[in-house]
């Protein structure tokens, strides 16, 4: 099986604070994977790195066996690769439709354009119905995304995330904040969404990381302490002592 | 099921100002009208360029006179050449030589501003304001250093009976310019790269996060906006006869910011009331007062603090109300609103008139209002004027805190219906 990312020895310090230190991952093609791990061990930075939000300290990231390293986020976007992110990143001005259509542009290959019409793009406007289709907002298409709720806000976020059609998407914690109902749905919708497709997402529900992922990566401190399929992950005793031992605790506490 | 449907409020609304350019000239027949319309016309081109920049693309600008300047540059040379007969280029086509010496400097400067948004790309753009100026009086040979360089647009023979001698000829030319530039400028907020300006412009990460470089489409918007300043710069060079260092400098730089935003930098049609309120202000009100300047700003500044969306939003408020039909409700309180503002306006124009009647050498102290003189040296107007100024400033308070009552109940009770 090829690798859609391959991560090598990434490093990552913000000044001398070390985030990341000695990654080293390979994410497989078609599958969905997680990256689970306690607050501040370095998921977030992570996607940062391999979205190229940030510069790596040393290391190097591969795309599909090509060296995305340090390329800016346009590029690696342009390379097949799409995020979202944990706080709700969309235009808020613009209605449900619009946004969807950014999205969209790019990869239609319409890029910077200045004679088209973009109303009168039928392919750039069906691909983004099939998308609000998709995220369930359709009846939303023309209000502005600011007035959404904040469900629907995240739905738009995924949304302008696949809108692309990349094929690896990164997934920020695409249920914070969100309700037992709101959780399922959203379950359901990445499900779909990422038939055929390389997922990577950072989730702390480990209900729905059990329920969705193929595999998990445990990010502790920085460093990658186990992968694998779900049950070896539960069964990992080093696992269950760093992290899931005791969020269990947290979560029964809470 | 046709997606975008034959918008008829649209050709009703170009239609309509297609008309206006044909017959406003033969409403306002006097000569001085005439330089008005003419100004107005070249200054709306040059606003809409601007809010291109500030309006549609995030992009505060404190040098764009630099693009309509150099395009007039270019343009007053090229007819100058054309008269000498070096080569052959017609008095109506002249903009497109602007326009594209605009385009080529907004190439070259553009590279190098819009590389940063916000305030960064704000201070480089001033920063080559003033070095564009700098050189401008630098090099006289090519600039003509602070007298300019004048020229003769009455070049070759008459063609059709055009000469654009006579100034109605240059309005027209002036108005079909107008017309067109406006048309192109809003068929490009239409397009793939307009609307990534306003995505740019909104949040410029997730810009990046869908595959657009955000510099790249700065930059694009720039060198589109700069041909439509280079259009505005060529047409002010032929209506003028004389660019001139005047031409580049930052007080046009900040009389577009200006225009623009008193229009309206949100709405597309913002600057072109922005820009005919400012002709009005620099031109005319100049004639009556030494004082114009200081009315342009206090009314900019009453805008910004007031009505940040300029006079576009001031009307575009409007519509809710007349589509329901409750606009009659705020007929008196908008009339009493507009009263007190006038005794207030009276008030200051008052003292602000003696002012400047005291702080000018030589000049007369004696004003005269109404058939009534006064001397501005003696105390009695002065306490006249700040007492007029002062009613009218608490009466403008109660009649606009009416005018917010109404209208919040208004809008209350049309949410409730909706």
């Amino acid at each position: 099986m090829s690798d859609a990312i391959e991560l090598q020895e990434v490093h990552k310090s913000f000044g001398t604070t070390k985030i990341i230190h000695g990654v080293s991952l390979a994410i497989h093609d078609g599958e969905r994977h997680a990256i689970i791990g306690p607050n501040g061990a370095g998921k977030s930075t992570l996607f940062n790195l391999i979205s190229g939000r940030y510069e790596l300290s040393a290391g190097r990231i591969l795309l599909h066996g090509a060296d995305i390293t340090n390329l800016r986020p346009f590029e690696i976007n342009r390379q097949g690769l799409s995020r979202s992110f944990q706080v709700t990143n969309i235009f808020h001005n613009m209605t449900v439709f619009e946004n969807i259509r950014c999205g969209v542009l790019w990869s239609a290959g319409y890029r910077y354009s200045f004679w088209h019409r973009v109303g009168g793009l039928q392919d750039v406007r069906l691909r983004a119905e099939e998308v609000m289709e998709r995220i369930g907002l359709a009846k939303r298409r023309n209000l502005p995304a600011g007035t959404l709720t904040y469900a629907e806000q995240r739905a738009l976020e995924i949304g302008v995330t696949i809108a692309g059609g990349a094929s690896v998407i990164l997934l920020d914690e695409p249920t914070s904040g969100m309700s037992r109902t709101e959780t399922a749905q959203v379950v359901e919708l990445v499900r779909s969404i990422t038939q055929g497709r390389t997922l990577v997402m950072v989730e702390h529900d480990m209900g729905v990381v059990f329920g969705l992922a193929d595999r998990i990566s445990v990010l502790v401190y920085g460093e990658v302490l186990a992968t694998g399929t779900p049950e070896e992950i539960r069964a990992n005793p080093a696992v269950q002592e760093a992290y899931l031992g005791a969020l269990h605790k947290e979560t029964t506490h809470a | 099921m046709r997606y975008q449907p034959l918008n008829l409020g649209r050709w009703v609304l170009w239609s309509a100002t297609a008309i206006v350019f044909v017959v406003a000239p033969l409403m306002f027949t006097e000569s001085f009208a005439l330089t008005l319309l003419i100004q107005m016309g070249t200054m709306i081109i040059f606003a809409l360029s601007y809010n291109m920049l500030l309006g549609q693309g995030g992009m505060l600008s404190f040098g764009h006179a630099v693009y309509s300047g150099l395009g007039a540059y270019i343009t007053v040379h090229a007819l100058n050449l054309v008269g000498k007969g070096a080569f052959y280029i017609p008095v109506p086509l002249l903009p497109l030589v602007g326009g594209l010496a605009g385009l080529v400097f907004g190439v070259l400067f553009g590279y190098v501003t819009t590389r940063r948004a916000g305030t960064t790309f704000a201070m480089i753009s001033l920063g080559i304001g003033e070095m564009v100026y700098a050189c401008v009086l630098m090099f006289p040979g090519f600039f003509g250093g602070e007298a300019g360089i004048s020229t003769n647009r009455v070049v070759g023979q008459p063609y059709l009976g055009l000469s654009f001698g006579p100034a109605i000829q240059v309005y027209y030319l002036v108005a079909l310019w107008c017309f067109v530039c406006i048309a192109a400028m809003f068929a490009l907020t239409q397009t793939p790269l307009g609307r990534m300006a306003n995505a740019v412009r909104d949040n410029p990460e997730r810009a990046e996060f869908v595959g657009y470089n955000t510099q790249h489409v700065r930059f694009l918007q720039l060198v589109l906006s700069s041909f439509f300043a280079g259009v505005s710069g060529a047409l002010s060079c032929i209506n003028f006869e004389i660019v001139s260092a005047e031409n580049v400098s930052a007080i046009r730089s900040g009389g577009v910011l200006l225009a623009t935003f008193i229009g309206g930098v949100p709405f597309f049609f913002g600057p072109i009331l922005g820009a005919i309120v400012f002709v009005f202000f620099v031109v005319a009100l100049s004639g009556f007062t030494k004082a114009w300047l200081l009315y342009l700003g206090l009314f900019f500044v009453l805008m910004v603090v007031y009505a940040p969306g300029g006079m576009a939003s001031l009307i575009l408020m409007q519509f809710p109300l007349i589509r329901a039909g409750r606009w009659r409700e705020l007929l008196v309180p908008y009339a009493l609103a507009a009263l007190a503002g006038l005794v207030a306006l009276a008030g200051l124009i008052g003292l602000v008139e003696m002012v400047y009647r005291l702080s000018e050498q030589g000049a007369s102290t004696v004003l005269t209002v109404l058939g009534v003189s006064y001397d501005a040296r003696s105390a009695l107007p002065w306490f006249a004027f700040a007492a007029v100024l002062a009613a009218g400033l608490a009466a403008l308070r109660v009649a606009a805190g009416r005018v917010g009552e109404r209208w919040g109940a208004i809008q209350l009770e049309l949410q409730a219906k909706a």
